[in-house]
């Protein structure tokens, strides 16, 4: 049973997902699917204390081994990111669409799990698989899915929204797909091991650098980093507020793992940063996203708009921590994809909260709710702190790790552009808090909080954010722990 | 190097650059799907071809046989999997597509942004009133 733990963490949502349109009945599938979300986080946090007992976990599926068959390998960095992924969707599934926000009618609920597990063993299964091939399947069957939850939104504009994230991330899975097209020409392996071990002795050849060129675009779709952004912000607006809960923390952080992997295991660090040198470009991208995703969220009515283009604006840290190339880089960007999964999925979560008691998320109608909903306004401005990077929060650490990579790489301008972007973020943040807290409440805003099904899991994830804030030796540690090992193999 | 003796890759190229220009050109969306499907496709015969050997034959072992040279089966199996994703994403465009339909009246793509445009107009006037 032990061995098999990193195949159950993709079979069971994966077979989890028509089990739900077999059961149907509204109850039934909401207790299945949250079993089975639970159940993959229960074992991706066994599998990465397995991980940190014995190192790498290498599965063979079907007992063929690599590189004829395909295997799952699992390090510190995936268990890492499957930790984060699993554990946010286990809190936000129970939800289930929401209350207001979403066309879901109670007898199709069980479309939403079923999908919501589909893509939940996509985005699993990219960050477990070791065959680069699998990447691309996994990558399709999470976008796919991801597809049809943001389409599920109440407004019309949710399916256009929709549609455009299908171009665009169709565009993206086939740049990858062309990638790995190259890769295989040069290598005739889909293997990443292989991979790594084979490339060295061709990388001069003008294929594997237009294989990495596709690979960087594509990922960089799914990834949202600037300026390849264009389809964020109107998916996470108009999807369902858990949708964009669960996707604003997973679905990206999962692209920047797989360019983690691409940069440092499969390509090497010799090659990306020295050879093709595109540390420097990587950095005016992540300044570039940083500055007008902050500047761009300050400017927004909506309250998931605004959150969106803070997404945008937080993507390009973890750019930023990339770029380095050191371990105090790669440890502040990894650090941030939990910490902004924890941020970014409460306060949508929060939003959720205001959406299930206003029917709105515009921030003109958060008048006076501070006082109305002091919990959920809590929530979402602790959430903000984090954003902000104010100590004792998850966001500090990954900016304390960020301005160090930055002080170590001898780039104080790098260093002070974090620090100025910070204050940006306090510039949204206390545009919102400054509406609910000190502006007299709406006539018709409601008295009462949100219900205790949305209110739970927003300050779980909240919590668990103040948590990691100072109780650091977990996420940090162990972020900056895999950030080593990324690193040493890279040499 | 060899330009004609590459045209395989002139045909995935012509194609992906046809189905690229269909996407961001033309204004109805089931056309952007067909532009997306074309540039899937496109993708799909670059694999096809990189497993031709010349003079190769199908990839089937017979008991007792000569040794042949054949093409490498594996970037064709690969593409049975691509096949099924570019379907995948067909079907569900499409879908959107007819949803999209339905709510609107309309799938070409300009007279979307005008009426989203307008909604936005109508809702901002609303909200105006409701403060005044």
């Amino acid at each position: 049973m032990i061995e098999h733990l990193p195949v159950l963490q993709i079979v069971i949502p994966l077979l989890g997902a028509p089990v739900c349109l077999l059961l149907r009945a509204r109850g039934a599938v909401l207790v299945f699917a949250t079993a089975v979300a639970w159940c993959t986080f229960a074992i991706a946090l066994a599998s990465i204390g397995i991980v940190l007992e014995q190192g790498e976990v290498v599965y063979a599926l079907g007992g063929w081994v690599a590189p004829l068959g395909i295997e799952y390998r699992i390090d510190l960095l995936n268990a890492f990111v499957i930790t984060v992924v699993s554990g946010v969707g286990a809190i936000v599934l129970p939800i289930g669409p929401g209350i207001h926000g979403h066309t879901v009618s109670a007898s199709r609920e069980y479309l939403y799990y079923a999908a919501f597990l589909l893509c939940m063993a996509g985005l699993l299964g990219v960050a477990i698989t070791g065959d680069i091939f699998n990447v691309f399947v996994f990558l399709e069957i999470s976008s796919l899915a991801a597809y049809t939850l943001v389409a599920l939104g109440n407004q019309r504009r949710a399916l256009r929204a929709a549609f455009s994230y299908l171009v665009m991330g169709t565009i993206g899975g086939t740049f990858v797909l062309i990638g790995i097209g190259f890769l295989y020409q040069m290598t005739g392996t889909l293997n990443m091991a292989d991979l790594a071990r084979l490339l060295p002795a061709v990388l001069d050849n003008r294929a594997v650098h237009a294989a990495f060129a596709f690979l960087l675009v594509g990922v960089g779709i799914k990834l949202a980093v600037f300026p390849l952004h264009q389809w964020l912000p109107n998916a996470y607006t108009y999807a369902p507020p858990a949708v964009s809960a669960f996707l604003a923390a997973t679905a990206t952080k999962v692209a920047y793992y797989l360019l983690l992997r691409l940069v440092f295991t499969i390509f090497g660090i010799g090659f990306v940063f020295g050879a093709l040198g595109i540390a420097p470009l990587l950095q005016v991208i992540s300044l570039a996203a940083m500055f007008i995703g902050a500047l761009a969220a300050i400017n927004q009515t909506d309250l998931k708009r605004l959150l969106a283009y803070s997404s945008v604006s937080q993507i390009g840290y973890m750019t930023l921590g990339l770029s380095f190339g050191s371990v105090a880089g790669l440890t502040g960007g990894l650090v941030h994809v939990a910490n902004h999964a924890l941020m970014k999925g409460g306060m949508f979560l929060a939003v959720a909260c205001i959406v299930a008691r206003t029917g709105t998320s515009a921030i003109a109608d958060l008048r006076g709710l501070g006082r109305r909903m002091p919990a959920t306004m809590a929530a979402f401005a602790l959430g903000g702190l984090g954003l902000i990077g104010v100590p004792l929060t998850v966001g500090f650490i990954s900016k304390w790790y960020l301005v160090l990579a930055a002080i170590e790489a001898g780039q104080m301008l790098l260093a002070f552009a974090i620090l100025v972007s910070s204050l940006l973020a306090a510039v949204y943040v206390w545009r919102v808090v400054e509406v609910a807290w000190f502006q007299e409440p709406l006539q018709s805003a409601p008295h009462g909080e949100a219900p205790l099904r949305l209110l739970i899991p927003t300050w779980v994830l909240i919590g668990a954010s103040l948590y990691f804030g100072v109780a650091t030796d977990l996420t940090a540690g162990i972020a900056a722990q895999a950030a080593e090992q990324l690193l040493e193999v890279a040499r | 190097m060899n330009l004609a003796g590459l045209w395989h890759y002139w045909v995935v190229i012509a194609l992906m650059m046809i189905g690229m220009y269909t996407m961001i050109a033309r204004e109805n969306l089931v056309k952007k799907i067909m532009g997306l499907n074309l540039f899937q496709v496109s993708v799909i015969l670059f694999y096809v071809s990189l497993g031709k050997v010349a003079g190769g034959t199908a990839p089937i072992l017979i008991e007792g046989a000569p040794a042949t040279v054949y093409s490498n089966p594996l970037p064709h199996v690969l593409m049975l999997t691509a096949i099924v994703v570019g379907v995948a994403v067909t079907a569900v465009g499409l879908a959107l597509v007819v949803r999209i339909q339905g709510a609107y009246g309309t799938s070409e793509d300009a007279e979307l942004s005008e009426i989203d445009r307008a909604d936005e107009a109508g809702a901002a006037l609303a909200r105006g009133e409701g403060q005044g």
